[in-house]
């Protein structure tokens, strides 16, 4: 398994992603500056986030329409795992690997914090071996996370299972206050249709270790280890 | 990118001035002859701008450097003391951590969501100057009263502009403070620290050795943005200020971002010999303390500059406070390679000229020379000679007779409420706190942000702090007290203090009451440092922090960041309760000492005894909390100051979301002070602790064994907040209700009017 870290200008969770997959799973992972990508090299690739592209004109547009995005395309085609955090999940969504929109958060401001997500779906390689309905720790800091979808679409991720991950509150339950940034059906990251691609708002590379956790757990690691077992 | 058009390229001779705006000069008639007589000869408009620029307050520190120089500034972790970029602290293993605080008051107070950008923008630069990573940004901030609607929207925006530059440059902010108080209505503080993280091999230092090294000026284009901001920072704020709004530059976080890591890679070719950020002073500051320092000269071309704006003159170049620009200089052999690095980013640059042996700094638009100027008589300004003056002294009023308030609960529900008090959560949210996942100890969780340092069992424990109220009755032992809180901060970490950087900010110090409060401020800083062994390894001053309308200065206020050692993350203490039934334990005697205090805030009384801070009683305190933490005893700690005991027993409770009950008898206190003075008094030199009943009898013998009076005063519960005098109970608040007051206020002041 050999990953890869794609590195835009204006990128910032490259190297906090990088650390895990080398330093805690021990993955094969290179950093690479997205001129120099190449989806053949690669079992896999993940988009970090940051800003990339200072997110002018909208999050993660500019990106999308970056060559190193056809080589996703390509792999994403090809079935190989695909991981889009937060500005990464914003440019996945950009570039119509994903559907839907992310928009600025209700209540407008940039929001960092930790929050709970369940996992809705096993039954995707990021998450076959998380539990259903099991809640994980793991924080948010974005200020464009806030995810909508027409009602067909929405209907269409519900049918076919293809929403990973919700916002609920400590007891698992989805409710206005435990949803931070107002996202429909209270969203925190969904998978493509043949299930290969994953975004998510949530940073699992911040709660991998730990240390980091101020619950002492390491939930993400479930969601990157799975980058470890392909 | 090398720019393919640059506008200036096809004319034939340089722009000149617009003598109908001609150069408003700040210099005095003698700095103006001194330039002279130095010089030789009557210098052109644009050797005065720079000579002006250079002397300012600002960039020559000519009133306080005499003062400064009285700081302890050496210890044996000191790798880089005050004069460069920023001080940089040796933290064993060949880590180094280099830190740096600066002010940007007067640009956020005109301009607050920009101002308080760029101000992280040029502390950001300062540390990568050094070729160390920056991992963490720290703010220390001050506002008027929030009923005032200027105070509100500066709050709102500079708040906003630290979170969308911050945030986008992908470096955390960890912690700060914010006062409000009257006295920064019109003038509020932003002060900004980057810490940042490196290897003592890797180190550079921003000054020119090399003759024939190569000139870039590296990162955004050079605009008339921030033209005299420097001596806009050197003057009191004015109805006129508005007409300033100019001089405040425009923040780029993204090419920032850039800058940084095309910087970080330039260094790592090992070519670029040194590096300097560009920011108040622009050109002139950055080449002639580059040349001054290394005893050599520069000669640079005007003409090569990229710009963005057409007709710009050699006066506006030179002296243009352009955001987002760096100036490295490379060794000639590695040009290339260095300038590969460059395009990669897609950073603009341009070579602009070279080091020389001349110490004159020539600049030439055109090939014909426009400034030649020897460099140290740029850097070296001659002294301002102040005189400091007592005022009349406010500070000396006797204490009225207070009594007990009569209800103590609803007196710590209200001090709890109070915005000074109140949790600044609304504000670190929107700060991402968390990126670069160093961040154990995280806004909100301890009196100090801990960060671990990767591939070490080390962390790093860093706060920023100072008490305006008590720094202005007393400005000797309210920065005396500053310096110990600061350390006491850390320390309730579990971290060793191991060096400060200050930045001062006071009103106008030709007013000799307020250069008196300089100096007194700078005795208590020095004389603390001094007896805790810690160094200051840099510091910034702000002056001419004042109303004009009012006339009234701000407080005098000089912030300290500290650095702190964790020796293995096994140490790192939070303040939350963990634990029902655990014993709490006050490390540190009270006195009578409510001068300044919130309870004085919240009667609307001014005056009294400020807390005094005792080498003697700071050291044997902090040695016994460092200690027992070492030792396993302690399973939270934090440091007891602002709002007093009541306030700091609050803040663990509501933390951890557990009850506690204390007994006030139990208290180590002078004799005959009544219940509120012991709740509410802000005695220095205390930490409260919590243990596990088996270990507290060795915390109390390890606490007498080393000198600090301490006692076991309550147990964490698992209901109310409940403190007694004996058998009589004095407050009793349910911590769902203390919650509840206690974050509510800062939100209302985000709300839109």
């Amino acid at each position: 398994m050999k990953v890869a870290v794609i590195q835009f200008p204006g990128s910032n969770c490259d190297l906090d992603i990088f650390h895990v997959l080398r330093k805690v799973l021990h993955v094969e992972t290179n950093l690479v500056w997205h001129k120099n990508f190449k989806g053949t090299d690669y079992d896999s690739a993940v988009l970090p986030g940051g800003f990339s592209y200072g997110d002018y004109l909208r999050a993660g547009i500019i990106a999308a329409h970056s060559p190193a995005m056809k080589h996703v395309k390509e792999m994403a085609k090809e079935g190989k795992p695909i991981i889009g955090i937060c500005n990464g999940f914003q440019i996945l969504i950009e570039s119509g690997l994903l559907p839907g929109a992310l928009l600025r958060n209700q209540g407008t401001a940039f929001i960092c914090k930790w929050v709970k997500i369940r996992n809705e779906t096993s039954n995707t390689p990021f998450t076959k071996t998380i539990r259903k309905g099991a809640v994980l720790d793991i924080p948010i800091a974005h200020a464009e996370g806030r995810y909508v979808n027409e009602h067909d679409g929405l209907r269409e991720l519900n049918e076919n299972e293809q929403i990973v991950f919700r916002y609920v509150d400590n007891q698992g339950k989805i409710s206005e206050n435990s949803n931070p940034n107002g996202s429909m059906d209270s969203i925190a990251g969904i998978c493509s249709l043949e299930r290969n691609i994953l975004g998510l708002m949530p940073h699992p590379e911040r709660a991998s270790e730990t240390i980091l956790s101020p619950f002492s757990d390491s939930d993400g690691l479930g969601i990157l280890s799975s980058l470890a077992q392909i | 990118m090398a720019l393919e058009f640059c506008p200036h390229l096809l004319k034939s001779e340089a722009p000149t001035l617009d003598l109908t705006k001609s150069l408003k000069v700040n210099l005095t008639s003698k700095e103006l002859a001194e330039a002279r007589r130095r010089l030789g000869r009557e210098p052109n408009e644009t050797e005065l701008g720079m000579i002006d620029i250079m002397w300012s307050e600002h960039c020559s520190y000519k009133s306080s450097r005499q003062a400064l120089r009285t700081l302890p500034k050496t210890g044996k972790r000191v790798v880089v003391g005050p004069g460069y970029d920023s001080g940089v602290v040796d933290i064993d293993d060949g880590d180094v951590i280099a830190f740096k605080i600066e002010s940007h008051n007067h640009p956020s107070a005109i301009e607050p969501y920009n101002g308080a950008a760029t101000g992280i923008g040029g502390i950001i630069r300062d540390i990568l100057c050094m070729n160390c990573r920056p991992i963490a940004l720290l703010d220390s901030l001050r506002f008027g009263n929030l009923e005032s609607g200027n105070s509100k929207w500066l709050f709102q925006n500079v708040v906003r502009g630290i979170a969308d530059y911050g945030n986008c440059t992908g470096i955390p902010t960890v912690a700060g403070e914010i006062e409000f108080d009257k006295s920064f209505e019109a003038n509020c503080l932003v002060n900004v620290a980057c810490v940042g993280h490196g290897k003592a091999k890797d180190l550079v230092l921003g000054r020119m050795d090399r003759p024939r090294d190569i000139i870039v000026l590296v990162g955004g284009a050079t605009g008339r943005d921030g033209i005299h901001g420097v001596t806009f920072a050197s003057r009191v704020i004015s109805e006129e200020s508005e007409l300033d709004r100019p001089a405040v530059q425009i923040g780029d976080p993204f090419t920032k971002k850039l800058v940084i890591e095309a910087t970080l890679e330039a260094l790592r070719t090992g070519k670029v010999t040194a590096v300097k950020d560009l920011g108040g002073g622009g050109l002139t500051c950055a080449l002639s303390e580059m040349s001054s320092k290394g005893g050599t000269g520069v000669e640079i071309k005007l003409d090569a500059i990229h710009i963005r704006e057409e007709d710009m003159t050699p006066y506006e170049l030179l002296l243009s406070e352009s955001q987002e620009r760096m100036i490295f200089t490379v060794d000639p052999e590695g040009q290339d390679e260095v300038l590969q690095v460059l395009e990669k980013w897609n950073l603009p640059y341009s070579v602009i000229g070279r080091v020389t042996d001349t110490e004159h700094l020539t600049a030439k638009y055109l090939d014909k020379v426009v400034v030649d100027v020897p460099s140290k008589l740029l850097t070296n300004s001659p002294p301002a000679r102040r005189t400091a003056k007592k005022p009349k002294a406010e500070s000396n009023a006797q204490t009225p007779r207070f009594t007990n308030p009569i209800n103590l609960s609803d007196t710590i529900l209200e001090m709890l409420s109070d915005p000074n008090v109140a949790t600044k959560q609304a504000v670190y949210r929107q700060y991402d706190h968390e990126v670069g996942t160093r961040t154990v100890l995280k806004p909100g969780d301890a009196d100090a942000a801990v960060l671990r340092i990767m591939g070490t069992v080390k962390a790093i424990a860093v706060k920023v702090d100072c008490n305006s109220s008590h720094c202005y009755l007393d400005p000797y032992k309210g920065h005396a007290a500053a310096v110990s809180e600061a350390a006491r901060n850390v320390v309730a970490t579990g971290a060793q203090p191991i060096a400060v950087t200050d930045c001062c900010n006071f009103g106008n110090p030709e007013k000799p009451e307020v250069y008196w409060q300089f100096k007194e401020a700078i005795h208590g800083i020095a004389y603390m440092l001094k007896g805790l062994k810690i160094p200051c390894v840099g510091g910034n001053v702000s002056f001419y922090n004042e109303d004009q309308r009012s006339g009234r200065s701000i407080k005098p206020t000089t912030t300290i960041v500290m650095l702190g050692l964790i020796e293995r993350l096994s140490l790192i203490t939070s303040m939350a309760f963990k634990r029902a039934d655990e014993s709490i334990v006050l490390v540190g005697k009270t006195f009578s000492e409510l001068g300044g205090s919130q309870y004085h805030k919240l009667i609307g009384y001014e005056g009294g005894k400020v807390p005094n801070s005792i080498i003697s009683r700071e050291r044997a305190s902090i040695r016994t909390t460092i200690e027992a933490i070492r030792r396993g005893y302690v399973t939270a700690a934090h440091d007891c100051s602002k709002g007093g005991l009541a306030i700091s027993l609050s803040e663990m409770a509501i933390k951890g979301n557990l009850g506690l009950t204390v007994d006030l008898k139990a208290v180590p206190h002078l004799q005959s002070m009544k219940a509120y003075e012991i709740l509410f008094s802000e005695s220095s030199a205390r930490f409260i602790l919590t243990s596990p009943e088996s270990q507290t009898p060795k915390l109390l013998a390890l606490a007498r064994r080393l000198g600090a009076p301490a006692a076991k005063i309550g147990k964490v519960s698992t209901s109310d907040y409940e403190v007694t005098m004996g058998k009589e109970r004095l407050a009793e608040c349910s911590i769902r209700h203390m919650r509840e007051v206690w974050q509510k206020t800062i939100p209302q002041a985000f709300e839109m009017n």
